[in-house]
C-alpha cells in the first residue's frame, strides 16, 4: 500500500475528461432528482393553507415536540458518543481479555430494530414486568413505596436509541483509530503527554471527521424514529407530524412540520460537511506499520473488558434473551408455512436493495470525484437527505407521484387507443425499492465517498494516462481497492432494509409480507410474545452481515 | 460490480414488479385491510374455499391505505377497504373513494346505526370500550359513567393510553356529540388530573398496570381483556383475573362502541365479488369467529356469543351513528391537546 498523502481535489480539473464528463454529470443529477421527488412532493403541500392548525399547534403541543426532539438528540448524542468512542478506543489500542471477541460483539446491537428493543425492555422493566414484580414480592412493597426507573420515559427512549445506534459511532471511530499512524501518538507520548492527553489532543481530533459522520447517521435515525418514541408516549416532531396528518387530518400542516424537520437535518448535514473540511488530517506513515496493542495491567484490563461488555449486554444480550424466551413459548404457533416465504421476502428485498444502493452510490460518489462542482456536491447531498426523513413521509411522497404517472399514462392510452394500462408502478416492488433507495442511499454514499476519498487522485491520473476511461478506472482500479468498504456499504444497507417497516407497510404489493411487517402487526396488536419469532428472525438474519462486516474491518487493518 | 449481475438484479426487480401488477381476473377480489393479517386472513381463506374466489390482501394502517386508495384513483386494484374504526370509513367516504352498494342481506342483518345509511360502508364487528376496575379496591357502586371519572375521588387512580390512539380519539368524539365540545374539553382536563401516570403503552398495558397496583381503574377495549384472560401468558391471566369489567353510561346513552367495518371502493373492478365477501363476513359462522377468536361482538343479534363474552353480560351501547366519530375526530384531537392529554 503506497503512502496516503493526498493531492488537492482541484487537480482533477486539469484532466481532459470532457468526453465522459457529461454522461456522469447527467446521471448524477438524474439520480439526485429522482431521490428528491418524494421530498419535493411533500414540500408541494406546504402551500396548502393551514393557519388555524398552526395556531393550535403553537398554542398547545409544538413546544413539546421541539423540546422533546432536542432533548432526545442531545441525549442520544451523548450516549452514542460515550459508548461508541470508548469501546472503539479500547478495542483498537489496548490488549485485554476478550478483545477479539468484542470487536464484533460490539456491533451486534445494530441488528436490533429500535422499536423491538423498546418492546423487550418494556416487557422486562415495566411496573408489571418480572423485575419489579419480583422486587415487590421479595420486599413486600406496593406501588409508590419504592423508586424504580420508568422505562417508558425520555431517558428510556434515549437509552433504547443509544443502545442500538452507538455501533455507527463505534464502527467509524474504530476504523479511524486503527487507521491512525503510530507516529503521531508516539510523538505525543514522547513529548511528555499522558495517555489521556494524547487521546484527547491527538487521537480524538484526528478521528473527528469519522466520528461526526457516525454521529450524523445516529442523529438522522433518531429524528426519523417513530416506533420507539410513540410506544413510550413521548411526543416528538415525528410523532407530531403523524398526529397532525392523520389525527387532525391536515396534510398541509403536517407537510410544513416535515419541512421544519428537514431544514434542521440540512443544517446537521452542512455542519458535518464543514467539520469534514476543517478537520482534514493526512497520515504520512505507512499503514503496514501497525502499532502493537498496549498491554494493560490486570485490573485495568478487566475494567476494559467490563466497559466493552456493558453495551453488548444491554444492547444485545438482554433483549435477545427476552426475545428468545418469548419465541420458545410461542414459536410452534408462529412458524407456519408462510413464515419461510416471509423470510425469503425479507432477505431478497434487503439483498437487492443493498446491491442497488451500492451501484447508485458508486455512480454518485465517483461522479462527484470526476466533476467536483458545487452543483454535483449539492445533488449528492440531496440524494442522501432521505435518511433523516420519517419513512412514512417518504412512502407517501413516492406513492403520490407514481400513482400520478400511472394515471396520466393510463388516461392518455384510454383516450388515444381505448386501452387501459392500469397501474404500472404503484403497488409494485419497484415502488418499494425506490423508497429504500431514497431512505438508505445516505448510508452507502457516505461509505463509498469516504473510501474513494482515501484513494489518491494521482492514481486516477496514472490510470488515465495509461489509456483507461473513467468507467474503467472505477471498475478495474478503484473498486478492487475499495472492496471492503463496498462490502461495508452493502451490509449496512442490508441490515437497514431488513429492519425497515413503515415504507414496506405502505407500499408493498398484494400478498407480500416481510418479517418486519409480521413482527409489527403482532406487536401493535399488543402480542409481544407472538411477535418475537419474527423479530428474532430479523435479528438473526441481521447478525450474519454484522459479523461479516466486522471480519472485513479486521482483515483490512491487520 | 459486474455488468451481468447488475442486469440480473434489475431484471428481477422489474419482473417481480410486473408479476404483481398482472394479477387481475374476475374470480378475484382485492382487499386493502387495516385489520391485521392474523385477524382477517382465516376468514378470507374460508371465503375462497367456499366460493372459489381468490382474495388478494394488503394490510396496513388505515390512513396510509386510504391515501393509497386516493392516489390510485380509478385505476386502483382495491375492491374493498376494511378498517378497524368507523372514523376512517367516514374519512374514506369524504375522500370520495367508496361507492354505495345495496344488498338485501347486508341491510337486514346489520343494525342501522352500524352501517352508513346509503350503503357506503357496513360494520362487521363491534368493539366496546368500557371501564375495568380492580375488584379488591373499587366498589362497583363508585362507578357510573365516563363523565364521573373526573370526580375528585378518582384522583391518581386512572390509567388510560395516549390520545394518539384512535380508540381514545373516537371515545372523545362520541362525547363531543353527546355533551358538546366545551364540556368534553373540561372533562378531558379533569381526566388528565386523575391519571395515575402519564399515558403510555397500549390497552393491555393499562389493564396490567391496574392489576399490579399502579392504578385502580383502566379504560380499554374488551377484546384485549378477553385475550389476556384466555391467552397463554400466565402473568396476563393473573392480571386480568384481578380485574372486573364495568359497562358505563347504562342509565344514559350507553357504553361507547366502535366497529370494524368495510366499504366497496368507488372504482372496484370486482364489485360483485366484493359484495359477496361483505355478505360472507356477516354470515353466522364468520360472526361467530369474531367473537371466538378476537372477543369482538358480532353485529347481528342472532349469533350465540362465546361463553367469555356471555360472562360479561349484555349492555346498552351508545347508539349514535358512527359516522359522527369521523366527523368529530379533528376536534377531539385538538381538545385533547389543549387538555394536556399526552
Amino acid at each position: 500500500m503506497p503512502d496516503t498523502e493526498s493531492l488537492p481535489r482541484t487537480a482533477m480539473k486539469s484532466i481532459p475528461i470532457r468526453t465522459y464528463l457529461d454522461r456522469w454529470h447527467i446521471s448524477v443529477l438524474l439520480v439526485a432528482f429522482l431521490c428528491a421527488i418524494p421530498v419535493l412532493t411533500v414540500f408541494s403541500y406546504i402551500f396548502q393553507p393551514a393557519g388555524e392548525v398552526w395556531q393550535h399547534l403553537t398554542e398547545t403541543v409544538l413546544s413539546d415536540y421541539v423540546l422533546n426532539s432536542l432533548q432526545l438528540i442531545i441525549g442520544v448524542s451523548f450516549g452514542t458518543l460515550t459508548m461508541g468512542i470508548t469501546t472503539a478506543w479500547i478495542t483498537s489500542v489496548y490488549k485485554f481479555p476478550g478483545r477479539k471477541l468484542f470487536q464484533w460483539l460490539l456491533l451486534l446491537p445494530m441488528a436490533l430494530p429500535a422499536y423491538i428493543i423498546a418492546y423487550t425492555y418494556t416487557g422486562m422493566m415495566d411496573f408489571s414486568g418480572p423485575i419489579q414484580t419480583n422486587l415487590r414480592e421479595m420486599f413486600g412493597w406496593s406501588y409508590g413505596e419504592y423508586w424504580f426507573p420508568e422505562i417508558r420515559s425520555m431517558w428510556g427512549a434515549t437509552s433504547m436509541l443509544s443502545l442500538v445506534l452507538y455501533p455507527y459511532v463505534y464502527l467509524l471511530a474504530r476504523a479511524a483509530f486503527l487507521d491512525q499512524s503510530i507516529v503521531a501518538l508516539e510523538a505525543s507520548r514522547s513529548l511528555g503527554a499522558s495517555a489521556w492527553k494524547s487521546f484527547f489532543k491527538v487521537a480524538l481530533p484526528m478521528a473527528r471527521p469519522a466520528i461526526i459522520t457516525g454521529l450524523s447517521l445516529v442523529l438522522m435515525e433518531t429524528l426519523a424514529d417513530y416506533g420507539t418514541v410513540q410506544y413510550f408516549g413521548i411526543s416528538t416532531f415525528t410523532t407530531g407530524i403523524f398526529r397532525t396528518w392523520f389525527g387532525l387530518n391536515d396534510s398541509g400542516a403536517a407537510a410544513q412540520l416535515s419541512t421544519v424537520l428537514l431544514i434542521f437535518v440540512l443544517i446537521l448535514i452542512s455542519l458535518e460537511r464543514i467539520s469534514r473540511k476543517q478537520a482534514r488530517f493526512f497520515h504520512t506513515s505507512n499503514r503496514e506499520k501497525r502499532r502493537a496493542n498496549i498491554q494493560l495491567s490486570p485490573g485495568k484490563a478487566w475494567i476494559a473488558t467490563l466497559a466493552c461488555l456493558m453495551p453488548v449486554l444491554w444492547g444485545f444480550i438482554f433483549p435477545f434473551m427476552q426475545l428468545l424466551q418469548w419465541a420458545i413459548e410461542t414459536y410452534e404457533e408462529m412458524v407456519d408455512d408462510e413464515f419461510f416465504t416471509l423470510t425469503w421476502h425479507s432477505l431478497s428485498l434487503a439483498g437487492s436493495a443493498a446491491v442497488l444502493a451500492l451501484i447508485i452510490a458508486l455512480l454518485l460518489a465517483y461522479g462527484q470525484r470526476l466533476q467536483n462542482t458545487r452543483l454535483i456536491q449539492f445533488a449528492v447531498r440531496i440524494a442522501s437527505m432521505g435518511y433523516a426523513i420519517p419513512a412514512t413521509v417518504i412512502a407517501i411522497g413516492i406513492m403520490l407521484p407514481l400513482a400520478w404517472i400511472d394515471n396520466v399514462l393510463d388516461g392518455w392510452l384510454r383516450e388515444q387507443f381505448d386501452v387501459s394500462s392500469g397501474l404500472l408502478l404503484s403497488g409494485t416492488l419497484f415502488a418499494l425499492m425506490f423508497a429504500y433507495m431514497v431512505r438508505f442511499l445516505a448510508v452507502s454514499v457516505g461509505t463509498v465517498e469516504a473510501a474513494l476519498g482515501k484513494i489518491k487522485h494521482s492514481m486516477d491520473d496514472a490510470a488515465r494516462s495509461l489509456g483507461l476511461n473513467p468507467r474503467q478506472v472505477l471498475i478495474s482500479i478503484h473498486m478492487p481497492l475499495m472492496r471492503r468498504s463496498l462490502l461495508t456499504a452493502i451490509l449496512l444497507v442490508f441490515v437497514d432494509v431488513l429492519k425497515e417497516l413503515p415504507a414496506t407497510l405502505i407500499l408493498r404489493p398484494f400478498n407480500f409480507n416481510t418479517l418486519a411487517v409480521r413482527a409489527y402487526e403482532l406487536a401493535s396488536d399488543e402480542r409481544l410474545a407472538d411477535a418475537s419469532t419474527a423479530a428474532l428472525s430479523i435479528v438473526i438474519a441481521g447478525i450474519i452481515p454484522v459479523i461479516l462486516l466486522s471480519r472485513s474491518i479486521n482483515k483490512q487493518k491487520s | 460490480m459486474s455488468n451481468s449481475l447488475f442486469k440480473y438484479i434489475l431484471s428481477s426487480i422489474l419482473l417481480l414488479g410486473g408479476l404483481t401488477s398482472l394479477a387481475k381476473a374476475s374470480t378475484e377480489v382485492n382487499v386493502y385491510s387495516a385489520r391485521k393479517e392474523a385477524l382477517i386472513k382465516p376468514l378470507l381463506k374460508q371465503f375462497t374455499k367456499e366460493t372459489g374466489i381468490k382474495v388478494n390482501l394488503v394490510t396496513g394502517k388505515a390512513d396510509a391505505l386510504l391515501k393509497r386508495l386516493e392516489s390510485e384513483g380509478r385505476n386502483t386494484p382495491a375492491d374493498l377497504l376494511i378498517t378497524t374504526d368507523a372514523g376512517r370509513l367516514h374519512r374514506a367516504l369524504k375522500a370520495n373513494v367508496l361507492q354505495p352498494v345495496k344488498s338485501e342481506t347486508l341491510s337486514t342483518i346489520i343494525p342501522e346505526n352500524y352501517r352508513e345509511p346509503e350503503g357506503y360502508w357496513y360494520g362487521l364487528s363491534v368493539r366496546a370500550r368500557p371501564i375495568f376496575y380492580v375488584k379488591a379496591k373499587v366498589n362497583k357502586n363508585e362507578l357510573s359513567s365516563y363523565e364521573t371519572l373526573t370526580d375528585k375521588k378518582f384522583k391518581g387512580r386512572i390509567c388510560i393510553r395516549s390520545s394518539n390512539n384512535i380508540y381514545n380519539q373516537s371515545l372523545v368524539a362520541s362525547m363531543i356529540e353527546a355533551n358538546g365540545a366545551a364540556a368534553t374539553e373540561k372533562w378531558a382536563a379533569g381526566l388528565v388530573k386523575n391519571m395515575a401516570r402519564p399515558p403510555r403503552g397500549g390497552d393491555r398495558d393499562q389493564i396490567r398496570a391496574a392489576a399490579s397496583g399502579q392504578c385502580d381503574i383502566a379504560i380499554a377495549n374488551t377484546y384485549y381483556f378477553g385475550a389476556m384472560l384466555v391467552g397463554k401468558k400466565q402473568k396476563d391471566k393473573t392480571a386480568a383475573s384481578k380485574m372486573e369489567l364495568f359497562w358505563p353510561n347504562q342509565s344514559t346513552r350507553g357504553t361507547h362502541v366502535n366497529i370494524s367495518g368495510a366499504g366497496v371502493t368507488k372504482h372496484a373492478a370486482n364489485r360483485d365479488n366484493a359484495v359477496r365477501l361483505l355478505e360472507f363476513l356477516v354470515n353466522k359462522e364468520s360472526q361467530k369467529w369474531y367473537a371466538e377468536t378476537n372477543y369482538e361482538y358480532p353485529v347481528r343479534d342472532d349469533v350465540e356469543v362465546s361463553a367469555l363474552l356471555k360472562s360479561w353480560g349484555t349492555f346498552k351501547s351508545d347508539a349514535i351513528n358512527l359516522s359522527v366519530l369521523g366527523k368529530n375526530n379533528p376536534e377531539a384531537v385538538k381538545l385533547m391537546d389543549r387538555a394536556g392529554w399526552k
